[in-house]
């Protein structure tokens, strides 16, 4: 959906998306990780299970529910990428895990 | 645990936000900037510190956008405190912010409070704007901002209003021009603009000049551009694969909606803050006088929040509401504070000339506030615009009574994107004016926060049952 | 002018359930209530269909409690056959925690005189230690010290019920009239106007139940009904795949997924603002129950008025002065929706409350309570 202007800032940083590596640009935002991860749809709703992706990317729709570092449902525009950070999809309604 | 005891909280760090901040630490007032973002800018100047410095480098983004660096180098100069990462999830009337950051939550009193929250864009429900691939023409510009990201594959840009122009110049000039850009302004708007346009061409010559220069940019590199678009949707199964107007339709994979901006009310609404629907804007305002004072007596308000007036006029009102603030916290004489004011309000009466231009020439058409029956109103609880209307027929007076009946504005946002939407379709389906059906009461948190973090508040278990 | 058969002020769930009940039975009934934006608990509520503790020292109140519940499924299946709406009723039992031995000694003595004052009538109830509570509900905190458990407890989606029980009235022929703020009317004995010119309504029965309202409606009508607003404050996290099968009286999960934590009790007057430090004290005691419940986010939470009667025990009541003035009064509206719509309803179609409900009159504040 998204690719990196050849002529942008340099710095990037190693993420994984959906298990897989991905180089982002430094200060960019977990939802634009999975964009530019090539995935549209980034979430299945907790209502229908329809395919959903990120809207506004400014914190208001929260339509970019994702998994960060094992953490359901994070607000992913607002989140600023870190190296490591394991990002997936989120799918319908979180788990609870009372064990 | 007492909470930290300051003299101004400024919430958020745009354009408004920096320059209240700014002024009211250097007339000597204990000042903290709060922002949900990880560094200064708000919208506008969104990763304004990570942009390029120095003469000879250019970006895509723009001088404009370049005019953000000064503002955040005076707030790092300041002695304002600057609190990144930072969201406000509750303020108290007394002055008493509950603030959420990775430490936890906690609490911040202060005398009073500047609220810069900003404005985000109208929601633009056409059928299919829920489908992955449909996102807004702000949101691309913020992936540039921040990532150096630009769409890849076809991009159309569907909508209207300064912005939308902007955007594509910023898009052509990154090597990604967009595919199409369906333009939705109704014919009649040229009319009622052209009586407006010789009021405005001489005090808003250089905006004028600046918007016409994006337009000529974008058509100039060879975007084609399809005027008066009406009917519009995106269709796809799964994600968006086509884009449909009255008239035409193109593949697609990217689609971009923009119909404006219009003030986020989520906190002044919360506050209770009194609020009037404005008919020129189409949206919801916090009432405010002209320090942005509101009906509460610690709270002012700046910036696009107040009304949408664009990022200059912003940072002039920020420096207003910090006057006024220390004038009233006793560090400025009021006739001081009245004389410094002056030159401001001669700037930001040049900034205004333009709006009622803008406000006629980017009305958004009927459908953009009253979508067909079959369209998603509340994207997060699934609800359509035919059961807003069921629940009008029924006899809801108003959003809140449809919001019990439907859960619609019930999800993780709150309302935020579907509130205009309600309150529209609400008016229409009664035969009422907006004005007298209201909005949604949206209450704390402001933004979602674990358990944890709310238990460590540190309260005593007195109440509860 | 309109000639009708009964009129019903306030659309709340007390207002709602008996005008539904009304238009039931077959009479042509208005229910007039305010705007969008009021004092109504029934918006504001915890959600809780719950027998265990209602009724302590009343034992009329506890049967009237255990009756509505016995009602609710009847109306349920009725609401979702009738409107498609479901109320989502679960009746699996409840528990109610206790985190301290205090709070463990406090239940137990309650729940003793509960049976005690049940009767022949009966109080199936049992004190549950940790071990016991670990197959009911998940993961408990090691602060959770035991619990009392009747099977009569339950829970329900009470803005369904709201919305459905408003369809199923205009279904049946009934008006509802918003947006009106009643503050005068004529009242002669079975004769009630309300409104003028063209818009005067006339009914020979009027029920108040305006919630907090009534307090100043009903001495228009020789009736009494002394209620204060008593704020509750409730928060809601995001949704999650079901863990609960059974509510407790603080912690419940909704059909949706939400997890529900009730529900402070605050007298502060009109007030409906939200306090940081009692939703703090409120995650504190959920996450003390549920460890584990420290990672949801809450994405909701709100303020709401109770009604609360003098005693907390329901006021129901019809006037001497002017028969045909009827009044409702209670702060479990949602557990009482069964009794309401099938039992009180009828008793108003009747023109008479029944001789059971003599205790429940707010002649009682006028005899000096024993200690
Ligand atoms: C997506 C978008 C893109 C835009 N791009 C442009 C552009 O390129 N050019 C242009 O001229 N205009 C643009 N605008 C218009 C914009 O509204 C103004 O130009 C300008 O940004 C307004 O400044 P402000 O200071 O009022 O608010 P903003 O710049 O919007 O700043 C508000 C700040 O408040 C913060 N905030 C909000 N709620 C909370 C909370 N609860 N806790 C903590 N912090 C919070 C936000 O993070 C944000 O940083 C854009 C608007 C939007 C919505
Ligand atoms: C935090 C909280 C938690 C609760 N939890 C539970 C629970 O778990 N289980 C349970 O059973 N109950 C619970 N309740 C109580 C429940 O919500 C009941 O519905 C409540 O007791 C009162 O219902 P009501 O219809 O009498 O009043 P309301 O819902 O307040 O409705 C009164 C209506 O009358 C209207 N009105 C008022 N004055 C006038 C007037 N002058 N003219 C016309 N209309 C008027 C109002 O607009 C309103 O619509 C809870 C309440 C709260 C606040
Ligand atoms: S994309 Fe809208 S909140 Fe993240």
């Amino acid at each position: 959906m998204f690719r990196k202007r050849p002529e942008g800032s340099a710095a990037t940083v190693w993420v994984t998306v959906e298990g897989r590596e991905v180089q982002v640009p430094a200060g960019a935002s977990a939802a634009a990780a999975l964009l530019l991860a090539g995935l549209a749809a980034t979430r299945e709703t907790a209502v229908s299970g329809a395919a959903r992706g990120p809207y506004c990317l400014m914190g208001v729709c929260f339509e970019c529910l994702a998994e960060i570092d094992g953490v359901p449902n994070c607000q992913s525009c607002m989140v600023t990428i870190g190296p490591g950070m394991a990002i997936r999809r989120q799918h319908g309604k979180r788990i609870a895990t009372p064990q | 645990m007492t909470p930290q005891r300051i003299d101004l909280a400024v919430v958020g760090a745009g354009p408004a936000g920096l320059a209240a901040a700014t002024t009211a630490a250097d007339l000597g007032l204990d000042t903290l900037l709060l922002d949900e973002q990880d560094g200064p800018g708000g919208q506008i100047y969104r990763g304004i510190e990570r942009a390029p410095d120095g003469r000879n480098k250019t970006t895509p983004l723009g001088v404009d956008y370049l005019a953000g660096k000064p503002l955040a180098a005076a707030l790092r100069a300041s002695r304002a405190g600057y609190l990144p990462g930072t969201t406000v999830w509750h303020i108290d009337a007394d002055g008493t912010l509950s603030v959420l950051d990775k430490n936890g939550s906690r609490t911040i009193r202060a005398r009073r409070i500047v609220l810069a929250t900003g404005a985000m864009e109208r929601p633009v429900p056409i059928p299919g704007w829920t489908l992955p691939g449909v996102m807004t023409v702000g949101a691309a510009q913020i992936l540039l901002k921040t990532g150096d990201l630009v769409p890849a594959g076809r991009s159309v840009l569907t909508g209207q209003g300064p912005l939308i122009w902007l955007a594509a110049a910023q898009l052509v000039r990154a090597g990604a021009p967009p595919a199409l850009i369906l333009e939705t302004a109704p014919h009649r708007n040229y009319h009622a603009a052209a009586r407006l346009l010789l009021r405005a061409l001489w005090p808003a010559r250089r905006q004028l000049a600046k918007g016409l220069g994006l337009i000529r940019e974008v058509r100039g590199a060879g975007v084609p551009v399809v005027r008066e678009a009406v009917g519009l949707a995106a269709l796809g199964r799964g994600r968006l694969e086509r884009v449909a107007w009255n008239g035409g339709e193109i593949a697609a994979d990217l689609l971009l909606l923009h119909e404006g901006v219009i003030p986020n009310i989520q906190i002044s609404l919360a506050l209770g803050l009194e609020h009037r629907w404005d008919a020129a804007q189409l949206c919801w305002r916090p009432v405010a006088d002209e320090w942005g004072a509101t009906s509460l007596p610690t709270v002012a308000i700046a910036g696009d929040g107040a009304g949408i007036a664009g990022a200059e006029a912003a940072a002039l009102t920020g420096r207003l509401a910090a006057l006024d603030a220390a004038a009233l916290l006793d560090k400025l004489d009021p006739a001081e504070r009245d004389r410094r004011a002056r030159p401001i309000r001669k700037a930001l009466k040049r900034e205004l000339a333009i709006r009622p231009l803008l406000d006629a020439l980017y009305r958004p058409a009927p459908p953009v506030l009253v979508p067909p029956d079959d369209v998603v109103a509340c994207r997060c609880e699934e609800v359509t615009v035919a059961q807003i209307r069921r629940a009008a027929r029924l006899g809801a007076p108003g959003p809140n009574q449809a919001k019990a009946f439907t859960r619609c504005g019930m999800g993780p946002c709150q309302g935020r994107l579907c509130g205009p939407t309600v309150s529209a379709v609400m008016a229409d389906a009664l035969g009422k004016p907006i004005a007298e059906i209201g909005t949604y009461r949206p209450r704390a948190p402001y933004k979602p926060i674990t358990l944890r973090a709310l238990a460590g508040l540190g309260a005593s278990p007195s109440a509860g049952s | 002018m309109q000639r009708i058969d009964a009129i019903v002020i306030g659309g709340g769930l007390v207002g709602s359930a008996i005008a539904y009940g009304l238009a039931r039975a077959g009479l042509k009934t208005a229910l007039i209530d305010e705007g969008d934006v009021a004092f109504r608990a029934s918006r504001g509520n915890f959600g809780l269909v719950w027998v265990q503790s209602k009724g302590l020292g009343a034992p009329h109140y506890q049967r009237w409690t255990r009756r509505s519940a016995e009602e609710w499924p009847k109306l349920a299946a009725e609401l979702v056959a009738g409107t498609g709406i479901d109320p989502a009723l679960e009746q699996p039992g409840g528990v109610h925690l206790c985190l301290s031995d205090q709070e463990l000694d406090e239940r137990r003595a309650r729940m003793e005189q509960m049976r005690a004052e049940a009767g022949n009538f009966g109080f199936d109830y049992r004190m549950l230690g940790p071990s016991e509570l670990k197959d009911m509900l998940p993961r408990l905190g090691p602060a959770v010290v035991g619990a009392s458990w009747t099977p009569y407890d339950g829970h329900a989606n009470s803005l369904y019920l709201l919305h459905a029980l408003h369809n199923g009235f205009v279904q049946r022929g009934g008006v509802y009239i918003p947006n009106r703020t009643i503050d005068y009317a004529a009242a002669q004995p079975n004769d009630f106007r309300l409104g003028s010119g063209a818009d005067e309504v006339a009914a020979p029965k009027i029920v108040l139940a305006a919630g907090l309202g009534n307090a100043k409606l009903a001495p228009l009508f020789g009736l009494r009904a002394p209620v204060r607003p008593q704020r509750g404050q409730i928060l809601v996290t995001e949704r999650a795949g079901r863990v609960f099968d059974m509510p407790t009286t603080t912690v419940r999960q909704t059909v949706e997924g939400g997890i529900m934590i009730g529900d402070s009790m605050e007298d502060v007057g009109f007030d409906t603002s939200q306090r940081p430090d009692v939703m703090a004290a409120m995650a504190e005691r959920a996450v003390l129950s549920f460890p584990w419940l420290a990672e949801l986010q809450v994405v909701r939470a709100w303020a709401a008025l109770r009604v609360m009667p003098p005693d907390g025990t329901p006021i129901y009541d019809e006037s001497e002065q002017f028969p045909g003035a009827f009044t409702a009064n209670c702060h479990s509206g949602v557990t009482l929706a069964g009794a309401h719509a099938n039992v009180f309803a009828a008793m108003v179609a009747a023109g008479a409350l029944a001789p059971e409900m003599v205790p429940f009159s707010a002649r009682r504040f006028d005899v000096p309570q024993a200690a």
